[in-house]
């Protein structure tokens, strides 16, 4: 399977990064080369063998609903870019 | 030799030595070896910070780490100090609050000189992809440091502190430990806090030390490791005195040798210092087998389509909105996000976000993302049937010494290729520590791997001090 520089286009409006068309290009070629890379997978049968996420045995972990210290909001807003007193501050989302 | 933290803690002890003299004495080296670009940033209260450890120890009151020069890798949050991950997008981010290891080790008055430096959000392994530089080898600055941790190790390398903290997701610890010829430690997965850790793959993550012995590693880790209530990945289990147990005869232990790992790939010079050490350790009465890591070849490909989907999923969070980069570009909120992504990620950053993007992507997931859980299992698995013949196995760090700089960074796949016999301890979660044992023909480090059972970090903690001990001998 060959990823095209539509698709790299594609891929790119969903992980919301921008690329010339130089990079494009570059990046096709590479996308392709580490895609066959891991293709190897494909070798090995694996229709018996369950998905692995945890590599170690976790328990629940609960703890009492009691209300504890949290950030302060001044310090939640510390490296805000753009900000009010109270809250982060972003580009304007919905006309009037 | 380097002087290591316990050398340097009974000069300490017996008033021969004092915190603020070693601090200063580390701060004016980190200083003059700049050119190295080891540390990204120096804490200058670290001096008064020492003056304070000198008044404990002089009224008995110092802790387990007293006057330990620690260096921490940007990746760590030290509250009031900027936390850049190496990577253009945080260049004025400041933590809020400590990290869980950061706390235990200043209870113990350990000393923090300053954050090192690293590829960008963890990813590479030769630290070429900071966004500040990249660090020189102090061995051989034409090579490069290896990496992600590449200014931990460096620094520890070069003494510009006793111990540094680095983290490991693919072999960001063992890999650059080998090619600085340090002892660099990957705890098990869950041992150590990841609290105040900033994400880069969170099934692969974790904590660990730099240092310059197997002691000084055996000792941070009493402090680092445990449970913390903020990370509800850290296991509730109990932690071993792994210095008590370092002299331990390793005639008791079983050894694996993976023949997979000595074969086609590995250096004439990595794989003769490698078979020197498991002829001394049978000479010593271990017990040598041979153990088989079929999966081997597969390990690279799984963990690049594992840790670039986490990856992904884990820097969604870099918009510009909260914190981080935000472009002056953009006008609308879309933009926003898009430019300040754009312009603040670097090309290596960019493309495992894509690769990331696109194993999770509709049509993709099954065949990509899914295969490669599956895979990961029929690796631990070969691990889980390994370790029911023997207690540790051995491999090479890295199949080569430290190449040179911009050797590898035009081809993505032979840079991945240098973490092969590093990764599978990550896609398993199991201990793993390297061990200097020697140098190649171009005087270049050799570092020789040991992989342990989940939560036994003791017993190749013991084997490592074992070939230490005896390479000094």
């Amino acid at each position: 399977m060959d990823v095209t520089i539509k698709d790299v286009e594609h891929i790119a409006k969903l992980a919301k990064l921008n690329f010339s068309d130089e990079e494009k290009e570059k990046f096709t070629a590479q996308f392709n080369e580490i895609l066959s890379f891991m293709q190897k997978l494909d070798e090995l049968d694996t229709s018996k063998v369950e998905p692995l996420s945890h590599v170690i045995e976790l328990e629940n972990v609960m703890r009492e609903d009691v209300v504890k210290p949290s950030l302060p909001t001044g310090d939640a807003l510390k490296n805000a870019p753009s900000k009010t007193d109270k809250f982060f501050k972003v580009p304007k989302v919905i006309e009037r | 030799m380097a002087e290591t933290y316990r050398t340097f803690r009974k000069r300490l002890l017996a008033g021969e030595a004092s915190c603020k003299s070693a601090v200063e004495a580390y701060l004016g080296r980190a200083r003059k070896d700049s050119h190295l670009n080891a540390f990204l940033q120096l804490f200058d209260e670290a001096v008064e910070n020492a003056e304070r450890v000198d008044e404990k120890i002089k009224s008995g009151r110092a802790g387990k780490l007293a006057g330990l020069v620690l260096g921490v890798k940007d990746v760590i949050a030290v509250k009031g100090r900027r936390l850049t991950c190496g990577s253009k997008i945080l260049e004025n981010f400041e933590s809020v609050y400590d990290a869980t290891v950061i706390e235990r080790l200043r209870d113990e008055d350990a000393i923090i000189i300053g954050k090192t430096n690293m590829d960008e959000f963890a990813m590479g392994s030769s630290t070429e992809y900071s966004g500040y530089g990249p660090v020189l080898n102090p061995v051989d600055t034409s090579r490069v440091p290896g990496g992600s941790s590449g200014g931990s190790a460096a620094a520890v390398a070069a003494e510009l502190c006793h111990v540094a903290l680095g983290t490991d997701t693919g072999g960001s610890i063992r890999q650059p430990a080998s090619f600085c010829g340090v002892v660099g430690l990957k705890p098990t997965y869950g041992r150590v806090s990841r609290y105040g850790l900033v994400a880069f793959a969170s099934s692969f993550d974790v904590i660990g030390p730099f240092a310059n012995s197997v002691y000084d590693a055996a000792l941070i880790m009493e402090v680092l490791s445990g449970h913390d209530g903020l990370d509800s990945t850290s296991a509730a289990r109990p932690v071993p005195s792994y210095t008590a147990l370092l002299d331990r005869d390793v005639k008791s232990f079983r050894v694996g040798v993976a023949r997979e790992s000595l074969g086609a790939g590995v250096a004439d010079d990595v794989r003769h210092a490698l078979e020197t050490q498991i002829d001394e350790l049978r000479a010593a009465g271990a017990e040598i087998k041979e153990v088989s890591m079929p999966h081997l070849d597969y390990t690279i490909p799984t963990y690049y389509v594992l840790a670039t989907a986490e990856a992904s999923s884990n820097l969604e969070r870099y918009d510009g909105a909260r914190y981080g980069h935000r472009s002056n570009e953009a006008e609308e909120l879309e933009e926003m996000y898009v430019q300040s992504r754009t312009e603040g990620f670097g090309p290596e950053v960019k493309r495992r976000i894509m690769l990331g993007t696109f194993v999770l992507s509709a049509g993709y997931y099954d065949a990509y993302y899914r295969k490669a859980q599956r895979v990961r299992r029929l690796i631990k698995e070969d691990f889980d049937h390994a370790f029911k013949d023997v207690d540790a196995i051995i491999t090479p760090t890295a199949p080569t010494t430290a190449f040179r700089i911009g050797e590898k960074t035009s081809d993505p796949i032979q840079m991945y290729l240098s973490d092969i016999f590093t990764v599978s301890a990550n896609l398993a979660g199991i201990p793993g520590i390297s061990v200097p044992v020697g140098k190649d023909s171009s005087s270049l480090p050799i570092g020789l791997q040991l992989l342990g059972r989940q939560f036994e970090e003791e017993t190749i903690l013991t084997i490592a001090n074992h070939i230490e001990q005896s390479l000094k001998s």
